[in-house]
């Protein structure tokens, strides 16, 4: 194994999305322009047009349905295939999203997190990809540009393993827009991490006529759908296996699907996903020195879930502030909602409170994690709830 | 099964079977036909897209399948958009596509998939230039959901849900001319053909495979079923569609407009002996089957005049 050496470049998320898709010899890429996803696929055209990649066919298609419909068709053909979407796109895909998983087609997507209209906004908010979440995609959130990067490379290496799509979600103009340092894998070792795919079945292979998504009777179709939720269960073992791979290849160490700080003695954690969670860690950091005793959970893997992860962490503390950038309507928070249940038949219960934050982009910054972090000590103190769902920055 | 050289030079259409018996089409279909003759003309080196359509339950439920070559069901709308995946993938890998030795890449999908609900796609795939072949089969409504009405679906024909009752029935548009917002796209091959002439049909298809970038096919494909007919009238149906110019035989290749109707010098023969076979047509008045045959004849008048001008 040759000797790793990052190269270090300053791209946005977007343009890490992009390298990423060059470094992985992604061979198809079909899609449609919507803000904030619309650079990926500029960069992405960019490579080909100053013959920087080789045999990627690029499909301008007429709709993000269309889209996904063309991964579809490429990835059942034997490609590795790529696209990215945001927001109103990935809400005309969703039909098709069904179709990916349930053909077992492990094309990658990024889906940069924008909130749906109405009214119109192009800022960040997680309830399109988390509107998804029962498609059969696994779904992981970047933190920053290096886990865009890095997540699209583990993704296609899970995705192929199990034969099932996975999402790579990244926030609108946070990261999708913003310049970081990223640190990338050379080519060869690449190639070395991700060899060309195996499909699971290949339709350019005629040795044996057969057909893919016939109709499936009662007699049958229920067993179909217990293999994608193996499929998605025996997917946690790979995550974990990538991640740790990854870890030891180049330095980043996926191997937990939560990622966790300061957790063993602390009395609550603040538990969210994305981008959102780098504002967390910050604010940790600082509360610690303040004397909080707070730590954090940041979810990566949001499918398959990571209950297992999640129960470890409920044990040893008492109190869990989820922070949800999205919301369900007639319920609550959707990870909290998510937490809430994978704790239900386990001891641990600690107190969990959930706190709906930065939709449609407002800012959430580390004065608002202190103030969430005095309002849950009190509740800790007090041994109850003031709510269960808190509107944080509600003009009231 | 051999085919004894001494048959297989009679026959101008291919003698191999690639499309299985125990498919689960009604009598008299005109698409398990039409599926057939696509077979007997690309073979087996086929990749197959259908989308929800009758032939999506004619190709068999999993685990079977009666195509002798490799298929990949797909959503309703989405068939242009999956050729354009299916080819890109094959040319990203390296494997040839079309012509003699080439893979087929082949959307095969009725007229609701196509001239409805994947309209969109279909003009995706004509304008980025797809080596793919898109064959509709037109059996003028959505037949396999249980006949309600397409836009392909004619003036005056009952449908399920454009019935004929006491006073009045619903489908008072003229039947949707795909064929012509194909051609607007300006693709390199385009062309309508009937099951009842299979030979002009499989020559059409044989010449979709030689020519690069994406053909369009439009198969005329009775249901006796869904038009109310007996189930050995559809050749003749079929048949009496082009020679009453109701669907008329051409092709479009490179700009160029060419009839290929049967007896070309013959007049069209009224529309009433297409319609009376049929009890989808049976409400219609005398007036209605006017207003049927004026546009027919106007439709046929410009089609001669396209081939006249740009023939």
């Amino acid at each position: 194994m040759a000797e790793y050496k990052p190269i270090r470049k300053v791209v946005s998320g977007n343009y890490a999305a992009a390298y990423a898709v060059k470094h992985a010899r992604v061979q198809v890429v079909a899609a449609y322009p919507i803000t904030p996803q619309t650079s990926i696929i500029e960069k992405v055209a960019e490579f080909i047009a100053n013959g920087e990649v080789e045999n990627l066919q690029y499909v301008p298609v007429e709709s993000e349905h269309s889209a996904m419909a063309a991964c579809i068709g490429a990835s059942a053909a034997g490609a590795r295939a790529f696209t990215a979407t945001s927001a109103q796109g990935l809400a005309l895909m969703h039909e098709m999203l069904h179709w990916a998983s349930g053909a077992r087609l492990p094309i990658v997507m990024v889906d940069v997190n924008r909130a749906m209209a109405p009214p119109w906004s192009v800022w960040d908010d997680q309830t399109d990809s988390l509107a998804q979440r029962d498609t059969g995609w696994m779904q992981f959130y970047a933190e920053n540009n290096q886990e865009v990067y890095d997540g699209v490379l583990m993704a296609f290496k899970i995705a192929e393993t199990v034969n099932l799509p996975a999402m790579i979600v990244e926030s609108a103009f946070i990261l999708s827009h913003t310049y970081d340092v990223v640190e990338m894998i050379p080519q060869e070792l690449v190639d070395e991490f991700l060899p060309p795919r195996k499909p699971l079945y290949d339709l350019a292979d005629f040795s044996r006529p057969f057909s893919v998504g016939a109709l499936g009777t009662p007699a049958d179709y229920y067993e179909f759908r217990y293999k994608i939720a193996k499929a998605m269960e025996d997917a946690k073992k790979v995550i974990k296996d990538v991640g740790k791979e990854f870890g030891e290849r180049f330095g980043r160490d996926y191997s937990d699907m939560i990622e966790k700080g300061y957790v063993d003695d602390a009395d609550f954690v603040f538990m969210g996903m994305g981008s959102l969670m780098g504002t967390v860690k910050e604010a940790v950091e600082l509360l610690r020195k303040e004397g909080y005793k707070v730590g954090y959970a940041k979810v990566r893997w949001f499918r398959p879930f990571p209950k297992e992860e999640l129960r470890e962490i409920a044990e040893s503390v008492k109190g869990i502030a989820v922070l949800d950038r999205n919301f369900s309507f007639g319920q609550e928070g959707i990870l909290f909602n998510e937490a809430k249940g994978a704790l239900y038949n386990t001891s641990a219960r600690p107190i969990m409170k959930n706190y709906i934050v930065g939709l449609g982009g407002r800012d959430f910054t580390v004065p608002d994690v202190k103030k969430v972090a005095e309002n849950m000590k009190a509740i800790i103190e007090k041994g109850e709830l003031d709510v269960e769902v808190d509107w944080y920055h509600l003009k009231r | 099964m051999e085919i004894p050289e001494n048959v297989k030079k009679r026959l101008s259409i291919p003698a191999e079977e690639h499309f299985y018996s125990g498919h689960t089409a009604c009598q008299g279909c005109g698409a398990a036909l039409g599926l057939r003759y696509v077979l007997k003309a690309y073979g087996r080196k086929t990749i197959f897209t259908i989308p929800a359509c009758c032939s999506t339950i004619i190709a068999g439920p999993w685990p079977y399948t009666a195509l002798d070559a490799n298929l990949f069901h797909t959503a309703f709308e989405t068939t242009g958009a999956v050729l354009g995946g299916i080819e890109a993938a094959l040319k990203a890998r390296g494997i040839k596509v079309k012509g003699e030795d080439g893979v087929m890449v082949v959307g095969w999908a009725g007229d609701g998939g196509t001239a409805d609900i994947g309209l969109q796609a279909l003009s995706g795939f004509l304008e980025r230039g797809h080596d793919a072949v898109y064959i509709m089969y037109d059996n003028e409504a959505y037949m396999n959901t249980g006949i309600q009405r397409s836009s392909s679906t004619p003036y005056g024909a009952w449908t399920t849900n454009t019935p004929g009752g006491k006073k009045h029935f619903l489908e008072k548009r003229q039947k949707k001319k795909v064929i012509d917002i194909v051609i607007a796209h300006n693709p390199p091959y385009a062309a309508t053909a009937s099951v009842a002439y299979p030979e002009d049909f499989i020559r059409k298809l044989k010449k979709a495979q030689k020519i690069p970038g994406p053909s369009f096919i439009q198969l005329f494909a009775p249901c006796p079923t869904g038009w109310r007919a007996p189930t050995d009238k559809s050749i003749e149906l079929a048949r009496l569609a082009v020679q009453t110019a109701y669907f008329p035989l051409f092709e479009y290749e490179n700009g160029k407009y060419k009839i290929n109707m049967p007896n070309p010098k013959k007049e069209p023969k009224p529309i009433e002996e297409f319609l009376k076979l049929q009890g989808r047509f049976k409400y219609m008045t005398r007036e209605d089957i006017e207003i049927l045959q004026s546009w027919v004849l106007r439709e046929w008048e410009k089609l001669k005049k396209l081939a006249e001008v740009f023939g």
